[in-house]
């Protein structure tokens, strides 16, 4: 922490000599560390740099986002914020209520967000009706994978209902197949969870239960209902899943090992990098049920003071925001632009089905946050609700008993 | 004004480490519970509130499994490692040829760090990889050994790997304990033809006690701050069966923006090294005044 402190130091030491030329200067805290993803910030730095900017990179690996947070924690304190952060969902909300954000409204009225990004997603990026953050992509999350040779081999179609699921995976069961690739962290269960929420509520239901916390939805039929479909789950992965990482999980159904997986579009990466083709060697398709459970990171931007730092903010969400960086970066990162005007010729079909999916369900209301991705809830809640589904999922704790200790969690974590 | 130094010296030179202290250990206890009275969630805040941070902690259910562990893991990790450090040390104290180098095996696991231990036993308990899969290998299909993947067994895992660190070192503490009793005492005893069990359990192991004092003391604390060791060998699953304060503390404070809520737990555990080490403080101090 103290060689942190010291570099922090240095870093504000070096920014200051630069200050005299007021060229626009963006000091960003990300934790895109891995390989393809810093390769996507990278396409960002240059069209910084292109622009005239001066980028000072501050990535903090590790802890899916937990220890960037930690850092941006101690720099706010410090009373010394960075420009751009990478933030999302509600977390945005939560730091602005600590009077930290800046406004950049301004910015986002010049270049027309408003009728580029789909309203939900909108929403996110708007702290009290002025806009305070800049969304980089969309993850679609309730995605279902699957080995297209193996659902041939076995005569089976990619399910469109949870009864047909049920169908097909114990037909692959009898043949001595996996059913389902599954990883058991808390994270992966509550995506499986979701995906299968979104399907017996329903839109309305899911948004009711999961952005309103509504008690008596939390309670209904329907999520008991949801519970037993998660215990059939249970059933159809192998008893080995516990603790497994989730591109070991995908890896089970590029080699036929197993037959599907639940997960966000990130999963496609890993076919890809194996040089699986969709359509051919895998599947894709949404979870059963209608509606479309999106993921988007966003920069939010910190009140920051000097005018080099203002216009390198103002620049940074311009660019961001912007068409050729939309494209570029999501095709490095498998997600799908969140501007919805971008061409999609050089994306593939699963990104071009998600594009068309998030446009109809944008339309029709059913574009939801996912709660298991820190979209629909603060962290307490939604902490909450997990600890409830991963002790149902690795225990034999019966449905009736979860809800209630779902409606109990969420009442005991406001 | 030499004398003055010469008589102020110490002083002067612990002041700068007493300060450090005051301030990064007790300010900072004393902030902690300040932080646990309050809402606080991303940030802290300092409007008192009363105990509803403590509420909430009780209420929860994960707690209650954290601090289940906490005991289940605690004892049994105590007690295994020093029966079996001992036995190892009583072993090891026969004048055996090449205890030098027997010696140094079983305290080379202490030089790992826990993250290594988790690592190591991770895949060696992992049903498809490892123990089960090699036993099943050698024609044995029924044998099962699941514990890792068992909600109910993994904390025992844990407790595996950790005694498996650390009663080597146990060992080297008993070890230098029993060279340290009086030869001529044992000597004596031999002479009067008492049989070499009863040595140790009437004069060897009795006049250890200051040792084994240390020993409780060095892995008690080792037990309730054990952080490492559960993310690397569980990472507090299946579900969060294997959670430890430790880890709940974590997840609240840096996973979930809950400070309020992390920062009560914490002084929860401080509470418990209390109830373990002032009883121990008590004893030494006044066994020094007396």
């Amino acid at each position: 922490m103290k060689s942190y402190a010291l570099s922090i130091a240095c870093g504000v030491a070096l920014g200051t000599s630069g200050a005299a030329f007021a060229e626009p200067q963006a000091e960003v805290l990300h934790y895109w560390t891995s390989g393809g993803e810093a390769k996507s910030v990278a396409v960002l730095q240059e069209e910084f740099a292109a622009n005239g900017g001066t980028w000072t990179d501050m990535p903090v690996a590790g802890g899916g986002g937990d220890a960037a947070m930690t850092a941006l924690r101690a720099r706010v304190l410090s009373g010394n914020a960075p420009t751009a952060v990478q933030l999302k969902g509600p977390a945005i909300q939560e730091w602005y209520e600590e009077g930290v954000l800046a406004d950049i409204s301004a910015v986002a009225e010049a270049n027309n967000w408003e009728a580029v990004l789909p309203a939900s997603i909108a929403g996110h990026m708007k702290c009290e009706g002025s806009w305070c953050a800049a969304p980089v992509n969309v993850h679609r999350v309730d995605w279902i994978w699957a080995n297209a040779n193996v659902l041939e081999a076995n005569g089976i179609e990619m399910p469109t209902s949870w009864e047909a699921f049920n169908a097909a995976a114990d037909k692959l069961q009898a043949a001595g197949i996996i059913p389902l690739a599954h990883g058991g962290q808390a994270w992966q269960d509550a995506t499986v969870f979701e995906a299968v929420a979104l399907g017996i509520l329903g839109a309305e239901g899911f948004h009711k239960a999961f952005v309103e916390l509504d008690k008596d939805t939390l309670t209904s039929d329907a999520m008991v209902a949801t519970f037993d479909q998660m215990r059939k789950m249970r059933g159809y992965v192998d008893p080995n899943f516990s603790g497994r990482d989730w591109n070991l999980a995908t890896a089970m159904v590029m080699n036929g090992e197993a037959a599907f997986q639940i997960m966000g579009d990130w999963a496609k990466g890993e076919f890809m990098a194996a040089g699986k083709a969709p359509g051919e060697d895998f599947l894709c398709a949404s979870t059963p049920g209608d509606g479309f459970l999106y993921n988007v990171d966003s920069f939010a931007m910190f009140e920051v003071g000097g005018a080099d730092k203002q216009a390198g903010q103002a620049l940074l969400a311009e660019l961001v925001v912007g068409k050729n960086f939309q494209k570029v970066f999501n095709l490095n990162k498998g997600s799908i632009p969140a501007r919805t005007d971008v061409p999609l010729d050089e994306f593939d079909s699963c990104a071009v089905l998600s594009a068309a999916d998030m446009a109809a369900s944008s339309d029709n209301g059913s574009l939801l946050p996912s709660y298991a991705h820190g979209m629909a809830l603060r962290g307490a809640q939604a902490g909450a609700i997990t600890d409830v589904v991963t002790a149902h999922f690795n225990s034999d704790m019966s449905s009736a008993d979860a809800v209630q200790m779902l409606a109990d969690a969420v009442a005991n974590s406001m | 004004m030499t004398k003055w130094l010469e008589e102020n010296t110490p002083k002067l030179v612990l002041a700068p480490s007493f300060i450090a202290i005051l301030v990064f250990v007790y300010g900072f206890i004393a902030w902690t519970a300040w932080v646990s009275m309050t809402r606080s969630r991303l940030l802290p805040k300092y409007e008192i509130e009363g105990f509803i941070q403590y509420d909430r902690l009780f209420a929860s259910p994960r707690w209650d499994t954290a601090f289940g562990n906490l005991f289940i893991f605690g004892t049994l990790f105590i007690v295994i490692a020093m029966i079996l450090g001992l036995v190892l040390a009583i072993l090891l104290d026969q004048n055996i040829r090449t205890e030098g180098a027997i010696r140094t095996i079983y305290l080379y696991p202490m030089a790992l760090s826990m993250i290594v231990t988790g690592t190591a036993w991770k895949w060696i308990l992992n049903p498809g990889l490892g123990l089960q899969a090699m036993v099943r290998g050698w024609g044995f299909e029924d044998f099962t050994f699941d514990w890792l993947v068992d909600p109910d067994m993994a904390i025992y895992t844990i407790v595996l790997a950790a005694i498996w660190q650390s009663s080597g070192f146990v060992m080297a503490l008993f070890l230098a304990g029993l060279r340290s009793v009086d030869e001529e005492i044992i000597k004596a005893a031999q002479v009067d033809g008492i049989p070499t069990w009863r040595v140790y359990t009437a004069i060897i192991i009795p006049s250890m006690a200051p040792i084994f004092l240390s020993a409780f003391i060095v892995l008690s604390h080792l037990a309730i701050k054990s952080f490492d060791l559960v993310i690397a060998l569980t990472g507090g699953g299946p579900g969060y069966a294997t959670d430890l304060p430790a880890t709940y503390m974590y997840a609240m404070a840096f996973s979930r923006g809950d400070i309020g809520q992390a920062a009560s737990s914490a002084m929860i555990m401080m509470l418990v090294v209390f109830a373990i080490v002032v009883p121990y403080l008590y004893s030494e101090l006044r066994s020094k005044d007396g």
